[in-house]
């Protein structure tokens, strides 16, 4: 169905192709997964198919392309349209009319299909995707996993032949994801289509696969075959694979079924060893950072009135301390009730937070109390308020009812230049936060922000990210290494609290697992750290603790281990695999067998 | 999919609203209409009647949807142009002549060359009034303006364009979403101002953000062309070279006809060829518009139907657009109130009678019901 022969690409002003030596064929009705470590080249070989590469990037593309017979060198995008249904990384960029409905029938409308056909087909993808409720939403007022069915329907109504998607699952919460890709599975099943997709989670779709086609490294010619022996030798791979390779499994498992089948002699062999997993932290070096002077009360305007002191009436500073356990005592679960003695002030403290959007209330008396040295997990759906807490914690809303302190101070009341040393937030979109044209000039202005001393902000990027040039542009980084400029820019300022708004998007699993090196460090150096994931495996291995946020209340609130165990969707494979023992990560178990 | 029964019990309320909604061409007519009526007119009452019937027929008919909450943006609009209006008139003063001081600004005095214009001086009650029912004149047909963009998505509008215009009406829809886009990015970069502990207040943020902004805008705009291309915009049919040809010629031959025909008619000299080859011009464009649609394989999904209801509508707009101008022509003192000397205005009846035929659409225009927010994934 889709032939690649003898194919490189090379784009202008590069010294090398970007990709070579693409020679395979994937059949009708196959479920292809192209995998590889970041900058291989994947979305190269997914625009190659539905001829986007080289008609509308430039470029050169040696060799030859076919899908369904059709060259994609006499081709263009619009002609393959038929066969192709194509939906990038950004969903939202996808969308070209206002409405879901219309949206749907947008690509039926370009080819000219008749009116009660397009009618047939919109009424039957509204119920394959469950977007019956939303067809007269606007598609802008979407959330994220809301749209990536959207843009997957979208392209799924003229019926094309060949799907191709670039990293389909990765804005999406466990159920969302899993329920894409049974509509996936279905349509390879029911419909023969043929399916080619480029994903970094494969713990989520690697056993969904017929297929793997590994891209080892920039450059290098591709390894292709069935999914159990790429994954043997591939650079990537998910936890399950790593366990099994760990246990010395042959062939390897690649879902936790066929690894519970043969994990018998694992669990024997770990009978013994103490498996309570995430352990409390240690007592947090609070002394390692810096003792905050009272924060001024943001200037305002004249004409506005003043909304009280940015520092909160002294009752409620001891009670941010002092007790700050007790507001969130019963849910603290107690693995650090002691640590919280120390005299500087809880980095955060939630309590009974409301916070409305337009109409709709994001937060419903949401309390939470982060000590320092503690990392925790927001969990939830899309659009159960995670980034909203991020936001009300960083100053960006305000809370409707309830409170919130940073360090003792009034998150949204702070001058930005105070709140910067009390709490860094690093967005969903890391390239919101650097405005710069090279690294260099980013740090200067990093330091200048924080008032530290120059040339901190370098030392930590050198520290995080070794090897990246002063004149490098920061859009040039690839998503790792700018998510790392953009930790670095924000750590300048040293805050005790560090919020992280699903930080492994677009990651690979080198680049997290730097990652969770850097922020399980700075846990250590007593940084309280909240990150908002859906990454299941990610907030096994770092989060002591996972708050589940559900329509904007918490629902659970406890050690990572007992969350998660208590919801299948949220177990991480390890978990899974060697339940009922309490494992949740790879590197416990490795520890534990050593 | 599981519990079939409730997903197609609430989809039925969706299902009804798009089959029912009203061609926004109806609305466009009804909402134009009253600005005609509207340009009629200076008498303050009827004006105020013409923006209140506006304001009840969004209220009661318009959706959730982000374009419905334009009204409030053009009613902003109206007021500011009914203060520049006043204060122009009180800087520079009109021709209106007064006996009535209110009191006396400062005068610059101007050189001999710049005779004729006054700046400051003597301030007279007549001509504050005359400024204020001018202003509010255009105030009103702003706001039938705001009315039309609440009720009829625009872009809905662009789809009952002939097929060879569908690909120019794609594109301005395109671009009309490009400045909500642009300020939910400016908002958003502000936001991510404060996090790296700048102000994200006052100018200077503002101009900080620009660039970052129209970065981002160039490359979604980037994107949404390469999603747009391999989703088929632009596909075209083959047809045989001789249509072809005869589309390109006429479509040329069309417009030259037209603009020749339009020189006859303006000119002195060709009153005579003026109008038929106008008339002419004009056939032989709409026939090699119509043959070009031809080389677009479109179809169209679910397009409004032009209704009764839609009859309705448009009528009861144009009726008030008719009666106003006839109203105009009978008694032009009602409608157009003089100011010298001032007096308290008065409703004329029958006027006010025909512009409340405006709210009809109130109560003929289907009632849409918002559309469910709640995403229920069966």
């Amino acid at each position: 169905m889709i032939r690649f022969e003898e194919v490189s690409v090379t784009y202008e002003g590069t010294a090398g192709p970007a990709v070579r030596g693409l020679d395979f064929e994937i059949p009708e009705g196959e479920l292809a997964l192209l995998v590889g470590p970041s900058g291989v080249g994947k979305s190269t070989v997914l625009g190659a198919v539905n001829g986007l590469v080289p008609h509308f990037t430039g470029g050169t593309l040696r060799g030859r392309v076919t899908v369904a017979g059709r060259d994609t060198r006499t081709h263009r995008p619009r002609e393959l349209a038929d066969v192709v249904g194509t939906v990038g990384q950004d969903p939202a960029a996808h969308f070209v009319t206002e409405t879901v409905e219309d949206e749907l029938a947008y690509g039926m409308e370009s080819l000219g299909l008749a009116p009660d056909v397009m009618r047939r087909r919109v009424e039957e993808t509204l119920d394959l995707l469950g977007l019956a409720d939303l067809r007269e939403r606007p598609v802008a007022t979407l959330s994220g996993g809301q749209r990536q069915r959207v843009a997957i329907g979208s392209v799924l109504t003229p019926h094309p032949r060949v799907l191709v998607l670039d990293e389909p699952t990765s804005a999406l919460d466990p159920a969302a994801a899993e329920e894409v890709l049974s509509v996936l599975q279905r349509l390879v099943h029911d419909l023969g289509t043929t399916v080619l997709m480029a994903e970094h989670r494969l713990e989520r779709v690697v056993h969904y696969a017929d297929r793997v086609l590994l891209l080892p490294g920039p450059g290098e010619a591709p390894v292709v075959g069935a999914p159990a022996e790429v994954m043997a030798a591939s650079p990537v791979f998910p936890p399950v694979v790593e366990l099994g390779r760990l246990a010395g499994w042959s062939p390897l498992p690649l879902t936790v079924r066929d690894a519970r089948r043969r994990a018998d002699a694992l669990r024997e062999r770990l009978f013994d060893a103490d498996d309570t997993p995430a352990p409390a932290p240690a007592a947090p070096a609070v002394t390692a950072l810096p003792v905050l002077p009272a924060p001024e009360p943001e200037r305002r305007r004249w004409w506005r009135p003043r909304r009280g002191p940015a520092e909160a009436p002294a009752a409620d500073v001891t009670a941010g301390t002092v007790t700050a356990g007790g507001v969130t005592g019963a849910r603290d679960g107690g693995s650090t009730a002691g640590a919280v003695a120390a005299a500087a002030p809880v980095p955060a403290v939630v309590d009974r937070l409301v916070v409305r959007r337009g109409a709709v209330e994001a937060l419903r008396a949401v309390s939470l109390t982060v000590p320092p040295g503690e990392t925790v997990a927001l969990m939830g759906r899309n659009g159960a308020g995670k980034s909203t807490l991020l936001s009300a914690l960083a100053g960006l809303v305000e809370p409707a009812s309830g409170a919130v302190l940073v360090c003792g101070a009034v998150p949204h009341r702070t001058r930005p230049r105070d709140l910067v040393r009390r709490v860094g937030l690093v967005p969903q979109e890391p390239r919101d936060l650097l405005y710069a044209d090279t690294v260099a000039a980013e740090c200067a202005a990093a330091d200048r922000d924080a008032g530290a001393e120059p040339g901190t902000c370098r030392a930590l990027v050198t520290e995080l990210l070794p090897g990246i040039a002063d004149s490098t542009h920061p859009r040039d980084l690839s998503e790792g290494q700018r998510l790392t400029l953009a930790l670095a820019v924000v750590l300048t300022a040293r805050p005790p609290l560090l919020l992280l708004d699903e930080p492994t998007r677009g990651l690979d699993y080198a680049a997290k697992t730097r990652l969770v090196g850097h922020l399980r460090r700075l846990a250590g150096q007593g940084h309280a750290v909240v990150l908002a994931t859906h990454d299941v495996e990610l907030a096994a291995e770092l989060a002591h603790r996972v708050v589940m946020l559900a329509d904007g209340e918490v629902v659970a609130d406890g050690p990572t281990a007992e969350v998660v165990l208590a919801l299948p969707a949220y177990a991480p494979q390890v978990t899974k695999v060697l339940a009922p023992q309490r494992w949740l990560t790879v590197r416990q178990v490795r520890e534990a067998l050593a | 999919m599981t519990v079939t029964t409730r997903t197609v019990s609430a989809n039925r309320d969706a299902v009804r609203a798009r089959a029912s909604a009203l061609h926004p061409g109806a609305w466009w007519v009804w909402a134009l209409a009253l600005g005609v009526a509207a340009s009629r007119t200076r008498n303050p009452l009827l004006l105020a009647l013409l923006i209140g019937v506006s304001a009840y027929v969004v209220m009661a008919c318009r959706t959730d949807a982000p374009w419905a909450r334009s009204y409030g943006a053009f009613v902003k609009l109206g007021l500011l142009v009914l203060g520049i209006r006043l204060v122009f008139s009180l800087v520079f003063g009109t021709a209106i002549p007064g006996t009535h001081l209110l009191f006396r600004l400062p005068e610059v005095p101007l050189p001999d060359w710049a005779r004729g214009i006054r700046l400051g001086g003597p301030v007279y009650l007549e001509e504050v009034l005359f400024s204020l029912h001018d202003g509010l004149r255009l105030a009103t047909l702003l706001v039938c303006m705001g009315a039309a963009n609440a009720l009829a998505d625009p872009s809905r509008l662009l789809k009952a364009l002939p097929a060879a215009l569908y690909e120019v009406g794609v594109a301005v829809v395109v671009a009309t979403t490009f400045a909500p886009h642009l300020i939910a990015d400016v908002l958003r970069l502000r936001a991510a101002r404060r996090l790296r502990g700048r102000p994200d207040r006052g100018v200077r943020g503002l101009l900080q953000v620009g660039l970052p902004v129209l970065e981002g805008a160039l490359e979604r705009s980037v994107a949404l062309a390469a999603a747009m291309d391999a989703r088929g915009y632009g596909r075209t049919a083959a047809v045989p070279p001789a249509v072809r040809r005869t589309t390109a010629a006429l479509t040329l031959g069309g417009l030259l006809g037209i603009a020749a025909g339009s020189y006859g008619l303006l000119s002195a000299v060709g009153g005579v060829y003026g109008l038929p080859l106008l008339l002419a011009g004009t056939a032989a464009a709409l026939a090699g518009m119509w043959l070009g649609g031809r080389r677009t394989p479109r179809t169209r999904y679910r397009p409004e139907r032009w209704g009764p209801r839609a009859w309705l509508v448009a009528g009861s707009g144009v009726a008030v657009a008719v009666l106003t101008v006839v109203a105009a022509a009978y008694d032009p003192s009602a409608l157009d109130p003089p100011v010298t000397p001032p007096a308290a205005p008065v409703l004329p009846l029958w006027p006010a009678a025909a512009v409340l035929l405006g709210l009809l659409p109130a109560f003929l225009a289907p009632h849409v019901p918002a559309p469910t927010g709640k995403d229920r994934r069966p």
